[in-house]
């Protein structure tokens, strides 16, 4: 643990588990739909996110992240009525996770052209959080370096789209996972990477054959900036 | 080579300002730079300040339990009936002002948690106030208080889920201690010990809030926890050292954090959480959530 680890965050209260690593879950939800705000949102609560998620504002939380808000934005208290403002609906359910970490929410959105995305997510503590599933597929990402996530058929040849991708932009590779349901099937790829790419990066992906979805999220601001 | 404990810390500041030191530490150990992690620091110390002025007394937590007694303190230590007196009064206001604006969704800096975020603050801002500091001095101290969680954090564990209430409490005592005996100007050794007394006199201290929330007992612990820093600052100022050697006080922590039953880590279970009351509180709160 490094000095800012101790030292911070700014963080609307009560929790760093429950309320901003809800609000981290909520923010790289709606980074991954990348469609701004979603127009529905379904949410289950799973451990002890359901049993003290209410006391610790985490339903609040969760919704102030899908609208975008940071960490330490004080309208969270009060997200429930921005939502209906910005006109996203949403439902909490309690759920049962299993073999994940006690602090696990699944998330169902909407987004305005009607594409949908599913995602869990567990708070490890101290603000920090992991997405463990996109889209039904095992994943272990926290989205605060710059992402990128590919989702394939599972055939050959992809792995390699995208690194000589990355090669040809000089961009450097930090993490790898692949995961898919079954050979053949719905496959994903997870990069962290050392900087942003560029859009033409994505389109040429995106446009490959066998290559369903590209979706690429940049890096978190390391602290909100007063 | 990394400071990674109290002895190292001692050694490094012997000949050198510890806010220098530590600040090096960084740099190395994340490899930044040194403006950047400046102003890192910088903006977290306006942002305990801006949560300082941000306290509402009319709110209140989720379960109803906590809100408002900061302003019933403030004006208590204003009234000129304190046992305490005026400034050590304006210390537990601040205390729990920032313990309850935790609580009640506004807006604080974790130091090291949310849980205990009320002591730090508590003993800087009226400190600063009163010596008229300003606000980079007051960044110097904050290196020093998160060097001194750092390695209590290396060493045995910051999270009352681990290692109980001694661990969140009792080391933002020890931080805030250590800020406070540099800030009057303490040799690294004064700072070490101050830090080694306040993690002693809260040793044991377990982790038992009410339904599971940040609100009771944790919010009126955070006054306890800069009472304690004060009380070791000063002591560590008169020259009075920890008998027991620092970084043997943290191997103490984290065996008594070993040792404490898991219905004291943060599991609602036991401790004051376990009372009748504590018990219908969480009742009534489970019933809300379904
Ligand atoms: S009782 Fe537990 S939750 Fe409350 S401040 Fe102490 S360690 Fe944190």
């Amino acid at each position: 643990m490094n000095i800012f680890d101790i030292l911070g965050p700014v963080m609307v209260g009560p929790s760093s588990s429950h309320t901003a690593g809800a609000v981290r879950i909520g923010r790289i939800a709606r980074r991954l739909l990348g469609e701004g705000t979603p127009v529905h949102a379904w949410i289950g609560l799973s451990g002890s996110f359901a049993a003290t998620g209410r006391g610790h504002g985490t339903d609040r939380a969760i919704i102030a992240g899908l609208l975008g808000m940071q960490t330490d934005d004080e309208r969270i208290a009060s997200s429930f009525a921005c939502a209906a403002q910005e006109g996203m609906a949403f439902t909490f359910e309690s759920v049962k996770l299993t073999g994940e970490h006690p602090n696990t929410a699944k998330l169902i959105l909407t987004a305005r052209s009607g594409r949908t995305m599913e995602m869990v997510a567990s708070s490890l503590g101290g603000g920090r959080i992991m997405v463990v599933e996109l889209d039904g597929l095992r994943a272990n990402f926290s989205g605060d370096l710059p992402t990128l996530i590919v989702q394939n058929m599972d055939q050959p040849g992809h792995v390699s789209d995208v690194t000589s991708m990355l090669a040809h932009k000089g961009i450097n590779i930090a993490t790898l996972q692949l995961s898919r349901d079954h050979p053949g099937g719905n496959a994903v790829m997870i990069l962290e990477i050392d900087k942003a790419v560029p859009q033409e990066g994505i389109a040429w992906l995106a446009r490959t054959e066998g290559i369903r979805r590209v979706t690429f999220v940049d890096a978190e601001p390391v602290e909100v900036q007063a | 080579m990394a400071i990674d404990s109290l002895a190292g810390l001692m050694q490094a500041g012997a000949e050198r300002d510890l806010f220098d030191v530590i600040l090096e530490n960084d740099c190395r150990e994340r490899g930044a730079l040194r403006e950047d992690s400046l102003a890192r620091m910088r903006m977290l110390y306006a942002a305990i300040r801006r949560a300082g002025r941000g306290y509402d007394p009319a709110l209140r937590s989720g379960s109803g339990m906590v809100g408002g007694d900061g302003a019933r303190m403030r004006a208590h230590a204003a009234s000129g009936k304190t046992i305490c007196g005026e400034y050590i009064g304006s210390v537990i206001a601040q205390a729990l002002e920032m313990g309850e604006s935790n609580a009640c969704m506004k807006c604080i800096v974790a130091a090291p948690t949310a849980g205990s975020c009320g002591v730090l603050p508590a003993v800087l801002l009226p400190y600063q106030q009163r010596e008229g500091l300003d606000d980079e001095t007051m960044v110097r101290a904050m290196y020093v208080s998160g060097m001194i969680g750092q390695i209590i954090a290396r060493k045995a564990s910051i999270a009352g889920a681990s290692g109980g209430c001694q661990a969140e409490i009792g080391s933002a005592s020890a931080m805030a201690a250590a800020a406070l005996c540099y800030l009057a100007g303490g040799s690294a050794e004064a700072v070490c010990h101050a830090a080694a007394i306040a993690v002693k006199s809260l040793l044991g201290l377990v982790c038992d809030p009410i339904a599971g929330l940040v609100e009771v007992p944790c919010v009126k612990r955070n006054a306890a926890g800069a009472m304690i820093a004060m009380s070791s600052a000063d002591m560590a100022l008169a020259g009075i050292r920890s008998a027991v050697p620092p970084d043997e006080v943290i191997a103490a922590m984290r065996e008594v954090g070993d040792k404490m039953d898991v219905s004291l880590k943060e599991t609602g279970v036991g401790g004051v959480a376990g009372t009748p009351f504590g018990q219908s509180i969480a009742k009534k709160m489970s019933g809300k959530s379904e």
